[in-house]
């Protein structure tokens, strides 16, 4: 088996004075698409943020490519190509569905430099994206917040894309536009690391799944494994994913 | 964004206001005087109180110490239009320019120098602690008046208006001095120039964003610390440049006008909506005109007829003119 493209070992987060993770060992291959399950308040999003260097891990290592991230800045772990989606879509409402694109593209001065092949297909995927374009962000519907927010993660190749809860309160066709963006995001090489609680998007997408509770993690393995498993599931469900 | 997307009502207090106090005030010359007068005030708070405003918005930063370069900046120029009197002494308008522009470009840089050791070595400990930050900054902006009056004196120094920038022009009864119409287009151009800045250059995308959620600006991999420095340094240069405007408008300087011009920006800031520069504007032109208005009308409510303002607008929109959005 390759080395995996982020590996957390041991990891403890601390938020102010709440010990909220409490020594998480989490694996993302390459190339799969990871889901991370546990019902609310396992530590799920916390792991998302600890991972982006937003809150500090006040012990244990992350590493990312080979690379010691453990310590390293919000800016310089994105730089490591890292994509995130945080649980509220970060969506800057002030600013147009362009801007907010422009703003992702960090290498691009202007929306002329924005690879036009790349946008074309993200169109594809995201068809609100284009329809909305000169518009504020602020006035997307949810969902198409949420388009968004995954369009402007992948407007610029990345190796990595973490995705906090992705079909949180969208419309079951939505949900399959994502799952096919998804797929599609996959088919190209890219890693992808999502926290979900909806057991049967989940399913969907996944090739390897972790379960959370209280901080750490209590099951990984296949997807595949699981779903087949009608014990496991019943254990984990029983975690009220 | 689409015109059709913009709250246009913000924009209307200011007509409405001038429409307001009309009849109040009776005669249709001293209205215009006024209004005009208002207008150059309000522009100059303006270039003061736009950087204040960004500083805010970017990284929560409450700089009480604003007002310091608002003195730098004026005193700066009392030396260097001191230095070049035949050129501020003469009547042609651009032999006073020849003096007055390089005053201002000096006065940004030694306020904008000055920003950034005051943001390095004051402000940067005390990120995310408003309350040290308040103490603090004004700490600072002590420590600087006193450093001012060890270099220039305690006294106030006279800052007189070039030759050609003196008296005013005449339309129909009104007069309008001709300083304050150079007021209006130097505050305008700031405006334009910072429109344009953060509506067409990424450098302002990425400032907006800031304003609106620095987490996710980081998380798409750039370093707000290093945009929140530059902004802190541009917007001590708009100061110093304000400074020089303001001392010129009162044709005096002394140590304490940044103390004194600090209540009125705050109120306009306050009014604007905390990270908003259309906000900073419409807010520092209320308060120009309220304050000419009452000044005329009151003398003895001026200073309170702002508050006053800031009180009926923070009713109406509690975040000020314009919330920014995510705040």
């Amino acid at each position: 088996m390759s080395e995996p493209l982020l590996a957390l070992t041991g990891v403890h987060t601390h938020i102010g004075p709440y010990h909220i993770l409490h020594g998480v060992d989490l694996v993302v291959p390459r190339g799969e698409v990871t889901l991370l399950l546990g019902r609310n308040g396992a530590g799920k999003s916390t792991t998302l943020r600890t991972i982006m260097g937003l809150w500090r891990a006040s012990k244990g290592r992350l590493t990312f490519d080979g690379r010691d991230i453990t310590t390293l800045t919000t800016p310089e772990i994105a730089e490591c190509n890292i994509a995130y989606v945080p649980e509220n879509m970060g969506i800057f409402a002030d600013l147009t569905v362009r801007e907010n694109m422009l703003l992702a593209a960090r290498n691009a001065a202007n929306e002329k430099q924005i690879d036009t092949q790349r946008l074309d297909w993200i169109f594809g995927l995201f068809p609100a994206v284009q329809k909305f374009w000169n518009h504020p962000a602020g006035k997307l519907s949810g969902g198409q917040k949420q388009m968004l927010a995954v369009a402007r993660a992948i407007v610029e190749p990345r190796e990595l894309l973490i995705v906090d809860e992705p079909s949180k309160g969208l419309a079951p066709s939505i949900i399959n536009n994502m799952i096919n963006a998804f797929a599609e995001l996959k088919a190209t090489g890219v890693s992808i690391l999502l926290v979900e609680q909806n057991f049967n998007f989940a399913q969907k997408i996944g090739d390897t799944v972790a379960v959370m509770d209280n901080g750490v993690v209590v099951h990984s393995g296949s997807m595949q494994a699981l779903t087949q498993d009608a014990a496991l599931q019943r254990s984990l469900l029983g975690l009220a994913i | 964004m689409n015109n059709s997307d913009f709250d246009w009502k913000p924009v209307a207090l200011v007509p409405l206001l001038a429409l307001l106090v009309f009849p109040l005030i009776g005669s249709g010359s001293t209205w215009l005087t006024l209004t005009v007068a208002g207008l150059a005030m309000g522009l100059i708070i303006f270039v003061i109180a736009s950087g204040l405003t960004l500083v805010f918005g970017l990284m929560d930063v409450l700089n009480f110490g604003h007002g310091l370069f608002i003195a730098l900046g004026a005193f700066v120029a009392t030396t260097v239009l001191g230095s070049m009197s035949d050129w501020t002494q003469s009547d042609e308008l651009w032999r006073n320019l020849v003096a007055v522009l390089p005053a201002m470009l000096v006065a940004m840089l030694v306020a904008g120098a000055v920003g950034l050791a005051f943001e390095r070595f004051i402000v940067k400990p005390v990120y995310g602690q408003h309350l040290k930050q308040i103490l603090i900054t004004m700490g600072g902006m002590i420590i600087g008046e006193e450093l001012i009056k060890v270099v220039w004196g305690p006294q106030q120094i006279a800052l007189p208006l070039p030759e050609a920038m003196r008296g005013v022009v005449l339309i129909g009864d009104a007069a309008i001095e001709k300083y304050r119409i150079m007021a209006v287009i130097v505050g305008l151009v700031v405006f334009g120039a910072l429109v344009w800045t953060l509506n067409k250059t990424k450098i302002g995308l990425l400032i907006r964003a800031g304003v609106q959620d620095r987490e996710m600006v980081e998380s798409l991999g750039y370093r707000i610390r290093r945009l929140f420095i530059g902004v802190f340094v541009v917007g001590s240069a708009l100061a110093g440049l304000g400074g020089v405007m303001w001392g010129l408008y009162q044709q005096s300087v002394t140590p304490q006008m940044g103390a004194q011009v600090n209540v009125l920006i705050f109120i306009v800031i306050i009014i604007g909506g905390l990270g908003s520069t259309a906000g900073a504007l419409i807010g520092a032109l209320l308060v120009g005109l309220m304050a000419n208005y009452t000044g005329y009308l009151a003398p003895k409510v001026a200073l309170f007829s702002n508050i006053a303002l800031m009180a009926a607008i923070l009713l109406w929109r509690p975040q000020g003119v314009y919330p920014v959005a995510n705040r």
